[in-house]
């Protein structure tokens, strides 16, 4: 023992110190998001970018006219909604792993996921506004419609 | 391996597209003409093509992201992983084929 102790240096464990690999199974629910959430977006994404860009007129339909005559329907406010929260958390943890992978230094780490989480968290708040907040006929100070509004608000009013 | 990197660099093209395009259709909370500007933008060639590498990332990410699912689940599927590989390609393809003739004439012919 005493020349062994002498030679061999000693290995300590590694601690984990990336992402938390070992608190709570994050990482198992993690693996478990990406394969779910992924398969969901798949079908979201795909009738989105079908109905938006391949569909009609393509990408030379898509006008803020367009946009409001989707969202007078919940299904595409709901549709929308679940597209963007699953998405981002989607690609932020996929950014996260890279990330990890990547960023060698602790404090890069950090820095960089601070910015992440700022980022996606952003893009969801601001995203959910714009979407339940949405006005399909905005007025102009004078109380006329704005230009570009779609034609069903000259019937609302 | 290949797969690997696809998978990772389309991720993160996706992510960033992601970000400016939920920034973008915010501006139909400013007004109609401010998004009617900047959509106006991604109907040129340019943006157009910018837009078929988009659906092509899009794809390729979600047909991959399958066999992922896949060769972790199924037994079956882990030992013919490569051809698999191949399936994703030819899934690629096919996507695209259909996609890319209507999408280039809405953005260069008008039609």
């Amino acid at each position: 023992m005493s020349t062994a102790d002498a030679t061999t240096p000693v290995v300590e464990p590694l601690r984990p110190i990336r992402s938390g690999r070992s608190r709570n199974h994050a990482e198992q629910w993690s693996w478990l998001f990406m394969r779910g959430s992924g398969v969901l977006l798949l079908v979201l994404i795909f009738t989105h970018l079908f109905i938006n860009l391949f569909s009609g007129d393509g990408v030379n339909q898509i006008d803020f006219a367009f946009v409001a005559g989707k969202w007078a329907s919940p299904v595409w406010k709901i549709w929308d909604f679940v597209m963007l929260v699953l998405a981002m958390i989607h690609g932020g943890n996929g950014m996260r792993l890279l990330i990890n992978d990547y960023a060698r230094e602790t404090w890069m780490r950090k820095t960089l996921k601070t910015l992440l989480t700022a980022c996606v968290a952003t893009i969801v708040v601001l995203g959910s506004l714009v979407i339940f907040t949405f006005d399909p006929c905005p007025l102009d100070a004078s109380g006329d419609l704005l230009p570009g509004v779609p034609t069903f608000c000259e019937d609302v009013r | 391996m290949w797969m690997w990197v696809v998978h990772r660099t389309t991720g993160v093209a996706i992510f960033f597209f992601l970000v400016v395009h939920v920034l973008d259709t915010a501006l139909v909370r400013v007004s109609p003409e401010a998004y009617n500007d900047v959509i106006g933008t991604y109907k040129t060639p340019i943006y157009g093509i910018v837009e078929a590498g988009l659906v092509a990332a899009i794809a390729l990410h979600a047909f991959n992201g399958i066999r992922i699912i896949l060769v972790d689940t199924w037994p079956w599927a882990l030992k013919h992983q490569r051809a698999l590989v191949w399936v994703v390609w030819g899934l690629f393809a096919l996507l695209m084929i259909g996609f890319l003739p209507r999408h280039l004439s809405h953005v260069f012919g008008g039609a």
